[in-house]
């Protein structure tokens, strides 16, 4: 049954990264790719209706890990507790460079909700990349399953580490290049004429970015945390997930190349699903280990709910989710297709 | 550590009450909407879009900052109240996680479809799409309320070995008979504040004799809806809600009124100021034994008074709990008051004429927020000593691993970011107000929500 809830909760996170992962990434890049107001709101258009249900999947996953693992939410919530209410921060000024932007037609006003809104796209992807990489690098936990991690140390990865150091800011680094290339693809699948050229053009300058900064996290990965390892080495089957992960990555770059931006966007999909079913499966059972002592390790085990609460909430979760996955089909649909560059309408 | 605890209840008291200004709107609006669609289908009249379009715009800047306001509020249970979150995860995460799974998918997928759809839809389809929006925001405060009361009276759980909570019986905790109590009492205000403003923005119109057609729509509406809850507000629902309390939590009424000693036929408290140290109430204003009849329907019973209890087990504040509650009580009446003299004056059909009374409408509108803040406060308070009542105390649930030179420093930055959230708020709600519901074309492609 814990096993069961890991594996929701893994889903969810790779669902918010990847819907949420490209409008972030386009938060990132709409400085670059839209030069003028114009190209800007259709930018905005393209995320307009959906980066809200996007985000739901965050929170929706915020209360399903409270729901299913409530010692790993106390712990990591209040142990990351600076980083994670800079994130706070980080989203109200998302929305609020999104929603706002387009109320006055005013370059001051513009301005200053284009610059919030890629000041923070671009921070929120390196604070999630830096969280991922905290959890599979580990913490110092102490026996009572808290910690109190500071933002920085020394930046080397000893055995009691800040939330920043080479490694953590390595995956950082990683969520940075990986969603604002999600972002550019996605811009374009969803738009034609020089926006989508220029979108193509920094995925294509980001692809082999991408390559080297993943290969350098791999590698830091393995010497940070050899026993991300152990699991691939018991169980083959995982082995099939770098096999995706260069598989996507091929892929990007092939369809970009043939200008198949709908299949390389959905390459981009599979890359960043795979890299984070790596991390969860390196991981497996651990939700946090611990550097001090592998015994404070938080676990599945001693993480989560009662198994009655968490058989019915099985029942309830797959009814709920079930719906949520119909909207989002009919969302999607809805405003399938690419966006004009249409001047009329805005109707504010 | 005492210090931390105070960061860390004031960091969450200010970004829950300032959370809730945004939902209580939205929560309020969107059945009137639904009302609104209604009127359009069935009398055939398209004014009635018209209005409805004009509400979705306030509706969707509201629902905005209800979102960026909300995403912290589940984040808090983990960062500040750790100890509470581990203990108790295994009851409350189950509605927190019903809420993402059930309604805020629901809402955010249909709000879009309700704010871009209406051209796409047919009529009967975006009124659908207004119906979920309704629901889904309604379903979220019942999920929230589900927790919220579980912690006001703990039901259908079981206690694991290391002292946390684990569910017993969901249903049970579901149907708690105090949530059921509190969501008819939380609701009904929330439509309090949604009338409220509907009829303020009314009053507003036609006072400056501008957009009068409309004008008349939002008074109307505001005010029929505005006479059924400020009632239902107070009967049945807040007198239900009161005896209930009165049954389980003894000791939070007793401090609600200010009765220090247990008394027959106890008063009723209109006004005073509470005086904890000689626990007596200075320039009282009082209406002999109404205390005793409002809760056991007879002047003769004995109300407990607060010698009743152990000091420790006392709210921890008393004077703002009883300041809380006779604002709430106080404003409340005074809602009733209001909206039946308008009612009464809309029958007569005199309501559109009589400045006075439009004078009235458009000024009342900050004070249901008013109310609405003060019932939470007073339901969280009277909740002291008590995160988990009778269970868990407030000083052993909150962050111990994070300091409170910690927790000033994130409550300053909400402080912040939540200033200028407010000004820029307000900035756009007066722009959407200014320009009134004049007719435009319906944005056919959006660029976002909150700017249709």
């Amino acid at each position: 049954m814990e096993t069961i809830w890991f594996v929701l909760v893994a889903l969810m996170i790779t669902a918010y990264v990847v819907l949420d992962g490209f409008d972030l990434g386009a938060g990132i890049l709409h400085l670059v790719i839209a030069r003028t107001d114009q190209e800007r709101r259709t930018v905005f258009r393209t995320i307009g209706p959906v980066w809200d249900g996007n985000e739901v999947f965050l929170i929706a996953g915020g209360g399903t890990l409270f729901f299913a693992f409530p010692a790993f939410y106390a712990s990591s919530f209040s142990g990351f507790y600076l980083p994670l209410c800079i994130v706070l921060w980080l989203l109200i000024g998302r929305a609020a460079g999104i929603e706002f932007r387009h109320h006055l037609d005013n370059t001051v006003w513009t301005g200053i909700f284009d610059a919030c809104f890629c000041f923070s796209s671009a921070l929120l992807a390196i604070f999630f990349g830096t969280a991922l990489g905290n959890v599979i690098r580990g913490v110092a936990i102490d026996k009572g399953g808290f910690f109190f991690a500071p933002l920085w140390t020394n930046w080397r990865v000893g055995s009691d580490p800040g939330i920043l150091d080479w490694y953590t800011v390595i995956a950082g680094l990683v969520a940075l290049v990986a969603l604002a290339m999600h972002g550019a693809l996605y811009i374009a699948v969803k738009t034609d004429g020089v926006l989508n050229q220029r979108a193509r053009r920094s995925a294509a300058i980001l692809w082999p970015v991408l390559i080297v900064i993943t290969i350098v996290s791999l590698i830091g990965t393995a010497s940070v945390r050899p026993q991300v390892l152990d699991n691939f080495r018991n169980h083959p089957i995982g082995l099939l997930i770098p096999i995706l992960v260069v598989s996507a990555l091929t892929g990007i770059f092939a369809f970009s190349r043939k200008g198949e931006d709908r299949k390389a966007f959905l390459s981009s999909c599979v890359y960043l699903a795979s890299m984070l079913a790596g991390a969860a499966f390196g991981l497996y059972p651990n939700l946090l280990p611990a550097r001090n002592d592998p015994a404070n390790s938080l676990t599945i085990y001693n993480s989560a709910s009662g198994h009655h609460g968490l058989t019915y909430g099985l029942i309830w979760w797959g009814i709920g989710m079930a719906f949520a996955v119909t909207y989002f089909v009919i969302v999607y649909r809805m405003f399938r297709g690419k966006v004009t560059a249409d001047a009329s309408g805005y109707g504010h | 550590m005492e210090d931390a605890l105070f960061i860390h209840r004031l960091h969450f008291g200010f970004t829950i009450t300032f959370h809730y200004l945004f939902p209580q709107l939205t929560m309020g609006l969107a059945p009137l909407i639904v009302v609104l669609k209604t009127l359009a289908i069935r009398r055939n009249d398209e004014r009635y879009n018209h209005a409805a379009r004009f509400w979705a715009k306030v509706f969707a800047i509201n629902f905005v900052l209800g979102v960026v306001t909300g995403i912290p509020m589940e984040f808090q249970f983990g960062t500040n109240w750790a100890q509470f979150s581990k203990l108790t995860g295994g009851v409350i995460g189950q509605p927190l996680m019903m809420e993402g799974v059930y309604s805020f998918f629901l809402e955010s997928a249909f709000l879009g479809l309700f704010l871009f759809g209406e051209q796409r839809l047919s009529k009967w389809a975006h009124w659908g799409t207004a119906f979920m929006v309704f629901l889904g925001s309604w379903l979220s405060g019942y999920f929230i309320i589900v927790a919220n009361a579980w912690m006001q009276h703990p039901v259908g759980y079981t206690r694991g070995a290391d002292g946390s909570f684990q569910v017993a019986s969901f249903l049970q905790v579901a149907m708690n008979p105090w949530a059921i109590l509190q969501y008819s009492h939380t609701m009904s205000g929330a439509v309090v504040t949604g009338s409220f403003f509907m009829a303020a923005v009314g009053a507003f119109y036609l006072l400056e004799r501008k957009h009068e057609e409309q004008a008349r729509i939002f008074v109307r509406v505001g005010v029929i809806a505005g006479v059924i809850f400020s009632i239902l507000q107070v009967f049945p629902t807040g007198d239900l809600h009161g005896r209930y309390l009165a049954k389980h939590q003894p000791a939070a009424i007793a401090a609600m009124e200010g009765l220090w000693h247990s008394e027959r036929g106890a008063p009723l408290v209109i006004m005073g100021q509470p005086d904890v140290e000689k626990q007596r109430i200075d320039n009282p204003l009082v209406v002999n034994k109404l205390l005793s009849f409002l809760i056991y329907g007879t002047t003769v019973a004995k109300v407990e008074g607060l010698d009743r209890f152990p000091k420790e087990d006392w709210p921890t504040n008393i004077p703002l709990l009883y300041y809380s509650y006779h604002i709430m009580a106080g404003l409340g009446t005074m809602f009733i008051a209001i909206m039946v003299a308008a009612a009464f004056l809309l029958w007569r059909r005199r309501l559109y004429a009589s400045r006075w009374m439009l004078w009235i409408l458009m000024l009342s509108l900050p004070f249901p927020y008013i109310a609405n803040t003060a019932g939470w406060m007073t339901a969280e308070l009277g909740r002291q000593p008590w995160l988990v009542y009778g269970l868990l105390r407030t000083q052993h649930g909150f962050s111990t691993n994070v300091s409170a030179g910690n927790g000033l420093f994130t409550l300053l930055g909400f402080m912040g970011v939540y200033a200028l959230l407010a000004i820029i708020f307000l900035f756009l709600i007066s722009r959407v107000i200014a320009r009134g519901p004049v007719p435009e074309e319906i944005s056919p492609s959006p660029i976002s929500v909150s700017t249709v």
